[in-house]
Parts: C-alpha cells; sequence; structure tokens
C-alpha cells in the first residue's frame, strides 16, 4: 500500500501487473486508487505482456509502474534489457520469496539481487534500491520514479516479503513538500534532432510517441539516430554510454544510512529486512562494548563500490546477513580486495535473521580477526 | 529522427511515410512484405489521420522491421511483444492511432497470448500480420502457420502439425474487423487496412504472402512470381463467410475477403462504462 501510495505521489499513472503472491497487493492497492487520478491499471495476461505494456505506456508519456515476485521478475528480464537499451523510464517491483522456481511463495527471501543486476542477457548497468519498511517503500518508490525519469531507465524496486507485508505507520507529507521528477523531452526541431545523441550527462532526451519527432526506438544495437546499425563500432558506443551514464553518475544515485562508521571494528553491510535485526544485534554488542558499526545500502545496483574500499581500510571486518547464500556479500568481498574479512551470514529464506544470530555472527567474526593477528 | 522530405519533383507519393535513408532494405527479391508495407501505406494516407499521431509497434522478424521504414513514430519491440507494447501505449494515450504490423511468427506463435487478450479486451488496435507461413529471418524453421506436410529447416520430413486458422481465432477473440488477403491483391487489401484503422476496436488483417528464399525454395514453389500465382490460383474470395471456413489445407482453396466487420465496446469505452455495467449484471440485494 506504501508502494502504491508513493507511486501515486510520485505521479504514476499506469499500472499493468499480473497477480502473484507476496506483490499483489501492490496491484489490488493501484486497481482501486490509479481510477480517481485519471490514471489506467490493466491486468494483464502475464508479466511478460506487463512490462511490456509499461514500457509502452511510458513511451505514450506516462509514468508506469508494474510489480511482482520471483517468477514474474524472470519472466520480465527480457523485456527489462529492452528497457534499458531503449532508455525507457519506469518501475519495476520486485517484492522478493522464496526460490528457486515456485519456491515459498508467501515467505520472505533476497535471492534475486543478482537477478536484478544480470537478470537480462548482455552487458548493462541497471539502478535498483532496496527498503527496509514501509516507511521506505513509500519514499523509495517515489524515489524511483525520479531516478528513472532522471537516468531514463527502468529502476528496479528490491523490496522482500517481509518488508512488503510489514504494517505500520507510515507518514505522507504534504504534495508540494514531495520532490518529483518528470523527463524532460527535446526543444529541438525535429528536422536536426538526433534521439540518442547525449551532452555530457550521457543522458539521451527523448520525446514522447505522439509529439511529432517520429522517432524509432529498437531493440537492436542503434546509432545517434536510433537507426538499427550492426557493427563493433556502434555497439561498443552505445554499450559504453548505456554503462557510464550510470557509473558517471554514481554520486547522485548511490544512498545509503551509516550508525557507528567511525571507529568500527566490524560492519554489518545490510538491506531490506535484514536491517532490523542487524541494528538490534549492532544495539546489544555495542552495549558488551564491542566495536560494531552499521551500512544500511539504500542503492544495491550501482555498487557501494568506493565506499566499502574505503571502509576497508578503516575496519577489520565487515559481516554481511542476507536471505539468500552469499550475493551482495559477494559484492562486498571484491570491494573490500582482501584488506578487511568479508562474513556472510547465510539465510535461505523462509524468515528472516534473529538479532541472536547477526550478533553471533559478528561475534564468530573477531574471534576470526583475532586469530589472524595471532598468525602474523 | 524525422526524415528530410527533398522536393524532388521525381518522388514517388508514397515516400513521404517512407525512411529514404533506410532503403536498400532487408527484404529478398520477390517478398511479399514490400506489398504489404505498401498497401499499409496507401490506406494510412487515405485515412487523413495526422502522420504525427500514428505510431507503428512491430516485433521481431523479417516483418518486424517494417517499423524502422515507416517515417512516423515506430517502436521496434521483443520477440513476440508488440501487441502488449501497443496496449500500454494505446492506453495512456487514445488520441494516437497505433497498428501492429508483424509476421505469423511473432504474432501467433511466440506472441499468440497476447492477441487473443488483447482481441477479448477489444483494445482499439489494428493488427496487420504478414503470414508467409515460416520463420523468414532465421532462415525458415516451422510456425504456428506452417501447412501440414511443408518442409521447413526444422520440419525436414515435412510439417506434423495442424496450423493456426488466424480469421478464426480472431473471430473467436472478439476481433472487431477480420480479413484475409493476398499481398498480391494491393488493392482490396489497402482498401481493408483502411476499414480496420477506421474502425474502433481491435481490427485484424492477415496478409498472405510468399517467402522464395526460405519457404519457397524448400517446397519447391519456384520463383516469387510463381508462387504468388500459385497462391491465386488456389485462392478464392468469399467476403462475410464464417471464419471457420477459412482453414488453409491441402487440397481446398485459400479463401480470402471479409469475415466479420462488427462493432462493440472498445476496452477504455467498457472502462468508463464499468460501473453502470455492474449494476445491471450483478444488481445490489435490496433489504
Amino acid at each position: 500500500m506504501a508502494c502504491a501510495e508513493g507511486a501515486l505521489a510520485a505521479g504514476c499513472r499506469f499500472f499493468g501487473g499480473y497477480p502473484i503472491t507476496p506483490a499483489t497487493e501492490v496491484a489490488e492497492r493501484m486497481a482501486g486508487r490509479l481510477p480517481a487520478v485519471g490514471g489506467i491499471f490493466i491486468q494483464m495476461e502475464d508479466e511478460i505482456a506487463s512490462i511490456a505494456a509499461v514500457l509502452g505506456a511510458a513511451w505514450g508519456g506516462a509514468k508506469a509502474m508494474t510489480s511482482t515476485s520471483g517468477p514474474g521478475f524472470s519472466l520480465m528480464m527480457e523485456n527489462l534489457g529492452l528497457g534499458i537499451i531503449t532508455e525507457t523510464p519506469c518501475v519495476i517491483v520486485n517484492i522478493q520469496r522464496g526460490g528457486p522456481s515456485t519456491g515459498l511463495p508467501t515467505l520472505c527471501s533476497q535471492g534475486d539481487m543478482m537477478q536484478a543486476r544480470w537478470g537480462s542477457h548482455g552487458h548493462y548497468e541497471v539502478i535498483a534500491i532496496s527498503p527496509s519498511s514501509p516507511q521506505e517503500m513509500f519514499d523509495f518508490t517515489i524515489r524511483a520514479f525520479n531516478l528513472a525519469e532522471t537516468f531514463r531507465i527502468p529502476v528496479l524496486v528490491m523490496a522482500d516479503e517481509v518488508v512488503g507485508h510489514t504494517v505500520e505507520r507510515v507518514t505522507i507529507p504534504s504534495a508540494e513538500a514531495i520532490e518529483v521528477i518528470d523527463r524532460k523531452t527535446p526543444t529541438e526541431a525535429p528536422e536536426t534532432y538526433f534521439p540518442y545523441k547525449t551532452d555530457k550527462s550521457l543522458i539521451p532526451v527523448l520525446p514522447n510517441a505522439g509529439d511529432g519527432y517520429r522517432l524509432h526506438i529498437t531493440g537492436l544495437t542503434h546509432d545517434e539516430r536510433g537507426f538499427p546499425m550492426t557493427d563493433a563500432e556502434t555497439q561498443e558506443k552505445l554499450v559504453k554510454r548505456l554503462i557510464q551514464k550510470i557509473q558517471k553518475n554514481k554520486k547522485r544515485i548511490i544512498d545509503y544510512e551509516t550508525h557507528f562508521l567511525n571507529g568500527a571494528e566490524i560492519i554489518l553491510v545490510t538491506y531490506g529486512s535484514s536491517v532490523r535485526p542487524a541494528l538490534k544485534a549492532m544495539r546489544s554488542l555495542r552495549e558488551a562494548g564491542i566495536k560494531v558499526g552499521l551500512l544500511k545500502l539504500n542503492t544495491i545496483w550501482p555498487f557501494a563500490e568506493d565506499l566499502i574500499r574505503k571502509l576497508a581500510t578503516q575496519a577489520k571486518a565487515f559481516v554481511v546477513p542476507e536471505v539468500n547464500f552469499g550475493q551482495i556479500a559477494l559484492e562486498v568481498e571484491r570491494c573490500a580486495a582482501g584488506k578487511a574479512i568479508t562474513k556472510l551470514i547465510p539465510h535461505a529464506g523462509g524468515g528472516i535473521h534473529t538479532p541472536l544470530q547477526i550478533a553471533t555472527g559478528v561475534e564468530e567474526t573477531l574471534r576470526k580477526v583475532a586469530s589472524n593477528r595471532k598468525k602474523r | 529522427m524525422r526524415e528530410k522530405t527533398n522536393a524532388d519533383s521525381y518522388r514517388h507519393p508514397k515516400d513521404e511515410l517512407l525512411r529514404g535513408s533506410r532503403i536498400p532494405h532487408i527484404w529478398c527479391p520477390g517478398c511479399g512484405i514490400g506489398s504489404a508495407l505498401s498497401a499499409a501505406i496507401s490506406s494510412l494516407q487515405k485515412t487523413g489521420i495526422d502522420y504525427d499521431q500514428m505510431t507503428v509497434v512491430s516485433g521481431i522478424g523479417c516483418t518486424g522491421r517494417v517499423a524502422g521504414y515507416l517515417n512516423l513514430d515506430s517502436f521496434h519491440t521483443t520477440h513476440g511483444r508488440a501487441i502488449p507494447f501497443a496496449t500500454g501505449l494505446k492506453l495512456v494515450k487514445p488520441q494516437l492511432k497505433v497498428f501492429v504490423f508483424s509476421g505469423d511468427g511473432d504474432l501467433f506463435s511466440i506472441g499468440g497470448n497476447h492477441f487473443i487478450h488483447a482481441a477479448r479486451r477489444n483494445i482499439d488496435l489494428t493488427i496487420i500480420c504478414v503470414n508467409n507461413m515460416n520463420y523468414g529471418m532465421t532462415g525458415g524453421q516451422v510456425s504456428a502457420n506452417t501447412p501440414m506436410g511443408a518442409r521447413t529447416t526444422t520440419t525436414p520430413y515435412g510439417n506434423s502439425e495442424v496450423p493456426l486458422n488466424l480469421p478464426s481465432l480472431a473471430a473467436a477473440c472478439g476481433a472487431v474487423y477480420v480479413a484475409r488477403w493476398l499481398s498480391l491483391d494491393v488493392r482490396r487489401l489497402a482498401q481493408s487496412i483502411q476499414e480496420a484503422l477506421e474502425k474502433p476496436g481491435l481490427s485484424f488483417v492477415e496478409v498472405i504472402a510468399p517467402c522464395p528464399t526460405a519457404y519457397g525454395r524448400r517446397n519447391r514453389l519456384g520463383s516469387a512470381l510463381e508462387m504468388i500465382k500459385l497462391y491465386r490460383e488456389n485462392s478464392v474470395i468469399r467476403n462475410g463467410v464464417h471464419p471457420d471456413e477459412t482453414v488453409i489445407q491441402e487440397g481446398k482453396k485459400m479463401v480470402l475477403g471479409k469475415f466479420i466487420d462488427t462493432q462493440r465496446p472498445t476496452f477504455l469505452e467498457s472502462l468508463s462504462g464499468v460501473s453502470e455495467l455492474r449494476e445491471t449484471m450483478w444488481p445490489r440485494k435490496s433489504g
């Protein structure tokens, strides 16, 4: 519900979706609310159709969204790639459930984090953000639309079942207090306009269908005119720009929250529903005199590489509780590059970590840090 | 990017709707897609609709390339997904005339489910399907519209599957306009596409087109000219027949014509009238 309200506040006026546990509530809320604001809700025949309709609606000028969970997210992967290469602003919400396959429809997982990064074929960059509470479902969905409109890219809201089903108070600010960003449209005359020619920002300024520009938009590798080209040079130019468009603007995209990082020997790196038990574990460990801090990743992709690299020189170890068997932990380990230990606290899904499990993981890591010191 | 138009006196009247810089096109000599596109351009010109308010959506395949050649807002989407893409576009911008131009493999093999539901919903789209009875772009594999017994690269001993009958499928799903023509019948085809474009709701035009390079060659149907001659000799125009009678099969003449021309509320019309409908179909219990 908070997610749907956030979408509406951000200006979302099209929702194409398909029922799936545990994401159906978003669609149901949108079905009820969109007609009242002059928007269109349509339940499509499957998730492939849902994402295709969302892309079409986005080119019609609407802010468009779909929501799904594991199996549906898998079905959306091909058209996610279409959204990336055609630079279509839209939002895809994934309320993650246990997998693989039908898995645990009603229970929590964070198993799709790498799928969010690499799920569609080809090499590309994507933006994925991860809310950890109903308030963040609201706030981050607004941010997802703003990022999508700014960078012309599908933005993934990677929530999980626990966050999706948590019921608590959400503060909705007045409309004027909400920052809403709309996509830029070209001012140049159609005769001299090149749709995929960009300035230093590397973000193209594109019109909507019906604006008189006679656009050609294709999933094929295309040049600045938008026309398909079959050669290595065009491929390099396009794919490089799609990657750098996000890489160069990382600072504007990456968002995180820190707790007691100053002087921390151990840093918990968390996101989604793992944040709360990790915060609880951190507080009790700190009461026991252990120097533990917490990094809460609000943006997952692009990954906060520079931050982890910097922190790896200050702390002794990173502890990563995840409701999977190591996805974001791999990224942390890669960026730590041996300068600090990375300890994964896995969870197969179906629930989330208890604060005790996380605290135990931190204590084990402390012992490992100590024994490493002795060896030296 | 809008194509510049030269004021050259020798320009063809249809050039205004073609992207000259994209020519030569990728289609083989004798391919029927060109005739189908040419007929479609005539109809687009006759509707009098502002070209800036027209949008074409294609999927993947030989016919899928139409979007790249038409000088309109044009979307070349993923394989099989032109219809749901067009659905989203049309619903948020109903003032646009949105039409889908794609092949039989794209629209009815991989994308068949989307056609069924778009027709059921009566989304205001015109769908033009070039049926060349195989997957041309990938070198001639069997499609859902390959006739029984026909040879393709993936049916080297002949196709053992029964093909779809597209007019019958379209009619059963609720399309308000259904026609089938040969790519040879350019005038009738153009007339039909124009009627389809002017019709509110989901209209469907099937174009039977020769694919001499892949389908024709493997089935020894001769040159493009011989193929289309064969199609003409083995077809009959029967306007208004029941779509179930239009099955394409060995020993039976291919039935061409306009089969359905009716009307019912479009998706958006039904959407605005839904509360009223609810009251009549599910009246509230009194007391």
